[in-house]
Parts: C-alpha cells; structure tokens; sequence
C-alpha cells in the first residue's frame, strides 16, 4: 500500500528523528507526532549533567521550535497525552478518546523510570528522565539540598557529580555488591565506582533502601543495616522499564521491549519501532539488544522512519552501541558490547586514578571497549569493532598507542626543559 | 561542499571520528581536531551520518 499517513508515537530525540529522516527522504503525506508530555521535543542527556551545574538557569534543551516543527516539517503534534491503545486491524492509533489513524506507525515511547514504592506522596524524591525531573532536581540543588542518590548507575552518579561539584553533601546507595556491572562488567564497574569516593561522594555498596521517611517532605533514607541518612533530596535511579504498557493486547510482540527483526519491523504491516522502546537484532554485533543511548534512539528513529515510509526497500540497522557519561571532570566512554569472555586493561591504572583504557574480548574478536577519559582512543575501537577487528589486532593497535602516547610524553618533557 | 564545527557546541563526544575519521579525531585534551573540510561526492554520505550523529548539533555542511 502507498503511506500517506506517518504516525510517531514518542516524541523524544527518536520520534523527532523519525519525523525528520521521512522528511528527508522526500515522505509528502501527513505526520502526526504524539507525546505523553506538553514539552515539545527535547534533548535529555544535559538534564543530568550541564543542566544541574551552579549558576544561571540554563536553557531548556528543546530541539527545535513549535515554527519549524510545523512548517518546515509539516508535523501535527499531538502533545500532553500519552498513546493509550493501538488496533493493528484497524490501522489506529488511540489516544485517550481520540483516534489517530495510519498507513505507518514508529512507535518510540521510550521507557518509565523505576520508582521506590511507598515514596509517591513525599515531595523532594524524585527520578531524573524528564525536564520536569530536571527542573525539580535542579531547583533542589540550588537550595542546597542534603542529597542521597539511590541507584549508582549513570544517572545517579552524574547526579552526585552535580551535587558534589556544588559543595553539597551526598551519598550513593546501591543494592548491588558493584554497579555498573550490566553496562560495563565486574571489574570496570568497581574501577569505575572509585570515582565516587575518590572525589567525595562516600559511595555506599550492597545496600538497600528500606523506608523513606517523612511526613509530607522527605527527611531521611533508612537502609537495611540501619544507617538512617538525613535527606531533603532523593534522586532514584533504579533503571527504566521500556514503555510498552500501552501496547498490551495489540498483537505485538512484547519481550523486554517491542521485538522487531533488523529492520525495526515489529512483524506487523506498518509497524516499527524505535529507541529505548526496541529489542532488535543487531547485526553488527550479532546479538539481540535493546539499547538506552542517545546514538541509538537517534539513529533508529530515522531508520525506523525510512524503512516504514518505504518497506519494500527496507534496510537493517546495525550499529557498535555507543554511550557515554560525565562524572566529576572525568569523560567516561563505551563502545560495543559489555559481553565478554574477558577484560584486558591495556593503559592507565583505575588505581592511580587519571585515565585508563580497557578493551573486551569475545572468542576471537574484539567486541567492547571502555574509556575514561581516552577521549582520543575510544572511537578508533568502535571503528575497530565494526569491521570485526580481531582481538590480536586490537591489542596490537593498543600497544602502538601506548607507545605513540609515551614518545609525544617524551617529546613534551624535552620541550619543556 | 565543507564541513563546519561550531567549537562552542562540541564537547569532543567523537562520534563523528568513528563515522567519518578522514575528517575528525578527538586529541588528547579531548578536543575535535578536524583533520580536513573539503567533502568529494563519496565521502558525502559518511559526513552526513557525521552531522546526524552528533548528540550537540555542531556539525554542519556548508556549499
């Protein structure tokens, strides 16, 4: 069938990416773009990092004006109400009562934050995803707030850099014995929490939050060992659960995310998926995932949306994922895939603090790569890893790095004499 | 036609590095180097998934 209606239900960095790869392409029919929030589309990493610093308010982080959303991209928006149903027979899309009918549909709603149960009437607890999140956040550091951060995962922790970097006194809690161990594995996860203390934040590890205390405002964090931490900011950053509810009882296949082959096609004519919302098969990486990065949502989104406007020309999206995150004055970066059969730290010391690289095998293949603040190394790994790059190669090429570094250090130190 | 970085926006993320690396390597300090401007017909589409690939907007192609 010819698609004259394009439908993105999300209308985040994916959705808006969508709408602006059908563009592109030359897609003349209509688009409707719906979001649960009133915000018009906006970018989200800042939120936990420049948009919690000391100093003026900053900016909202929108992408684009209402102008250009509805001129220039001819979009309808449909903003303030969250999809609530589709009918894959029907072709419609439901929101609340209105219908909103399609000949192709990107479905990027993204995921909800986990919360801590029993805290949803005390103000001053709160997640970290939306600019409503930000904003409340920020407001609270900027009145100095007592923080605990429940969760040591990347949102957390950037947000004990923000308070931390403010003076502020914060604490991390995390009920696992090391974090960051899904994003990163065992042993990085550990090198990567030292930060915290190294800069401070006294990091608090195989712990859980029994209560949250407080009448109306928090007062105070009780963990299971007792330890009872005055509070009158909780950021919790518990993980995210991909926002499917919605989608209960469509037809579509729910398994950890919208279950789409590598073309983002969820299996049902006219139906894709994007971002945070998608399990896809990666074929650069040979594996099933579902990613929760910037790079992913925006390059699925306008994948999703070009292979929606034209299936019979479909192409699969693969990529090496990418994320990054900004703890302290430290850049921490990672590329591929965090499963492997082992970890080799090939620079620096996470021990002597500074920066470090480490690099993950898979069989014979190089498949992952961390830096802290090896800026200059990471994204010759991601290359490196897209071509399928051996894991001789790679430690090759590391080593030849190493040494590169050591002569340009040589170099300065004579210079300097 | 060129490529342009708007230095204030970039934050040396180097996504663009591993998309198009004749074009762009993050140094030490972590800084965007851009290595050359100059775009022929098939290097085009690498520096267009550049520009669309970076989370601050920095990149741009100019006629």
């Amino acid at each position: 069938m010819t698609v004259r209606r394009l439908v993105v239900v999300g209308a985040s960095l994916a959705g808006l990416r969508a709408v602006e790869a059908a563009r592109k392409a030359g897609f003349d029919g209509s688009i409707t773009l719906v979001g649960a929030e009133q915000h018009l589309p906006y970018d989200r990493p800042p939120l936990s990092k420049a948009f919690l610093e000391a100093g003026d308010d900053p900016e909202h982080p929108t992408f684009r004006t209402e102008q250009v959303l509805a001129e220039e991209l001819g979009v309808e928006l449909v903003l303030g109400a969250p999809a609530t149903g589709l009918d894959t027979d029907r072709r419609v899309v439901l929101v609340g009562d209105r219908e909103i009918a399609y000949d192709a549909l990107v479905i990027a709603t993204g995921s909800n934050l986990r919360t801590l149960p029993g805290t949803e009437h005390l103000e001053g607890v709160h997640g970290l995803r939306t600019l409503d999140d930000g904003v409340a956040v920020r407001a609270a550091l900027d009145a100095g707030a007592r923080t605990v951060v429940v969760g040591a995962g990347f949102i957390g922790s950037e947000v004990a850099s923000g308070a931390r970097k403010r003076g502020l006194d914060v604490t991390v809690v995390e009920a696992l014995p090391t974090p960051l161990v899904r994003a990163t594995g065992d042993r990085m996860g550990a090198a990567i929490a030292s930060l915290h203390e190294r800069n401070g934040t006294p990091l608090l590890c195989g712990r859980t939050v029994v209560s949250v205390e407080g009448e109306s405002r928090v007062e105070s964090v009780v963990l299971d060992d007792g330890t009872v931490l005055p509070a009158d900011l909780v950021v919790v950053g518990i993980g995210i659960v991909p926002a499917t509810q919605w989608l209960e009882g469509s037809g579509l296949r729910l398994d950890n995310g919208v279950v789409c082959d590598e073309t983002l096609w969820t299996g049902v004519p006219g139906v894709y998926a994007a971002g945070d919302v998608a399990s896809w098969h990666n074929p650069v990486m040979g594996e099933r995932q579902r990613m929760e990065n910037w790079t992913a949502a925006a390059e699925q989104g306008a994948a999703a949306a070009r292979n929606a406007i034209d299936p019979e020309n479909a192409k699969p999206y693969g990529t090496v994922p990418y994320f990054w995150s900004d703890w302290y004055d430290v850049r921490i970066q990672f590329v591929g895939s965090p499963e492997a059969d082992e970890v080799v730290l090939v620079d620096g010391d996470p021990e002597a603090g500074g920066r470090w690289v480490a690099l993950y095998r898979r069989g014979d293949r190089v498949i992952g790569a961390l830096t802290v603040n090896g800026q200059t190394e990471i994204m010759k790994y991601r290359v490196m890893i897209g071509k399928g790059a051996s894991w001789g190669e790679a430690l090759e090429f590391a080593e030849k790095r190493k040494a590169l570094a050591a002569q340009k250090e040589r170099e300065r130190a004579a210079a300097a004499v | 036609m060129k490529v342009t970085v708007d230095f204030a926006k970039c934050t040396g993320l180097g996504i663009c590095e591993s998309l198009a690396p004749e074009f762009f390597e993050v140094n030490d300090e972590g800084d965007l180097v851009l290595l050359k401007e100059d775009i022929s017909d098939d290097e085009l589409q690498a520096v267009e998934e550049a520009v669309a690939g970076c989370p601050t907007e920095a990149l741009r192609i100019v006629s």
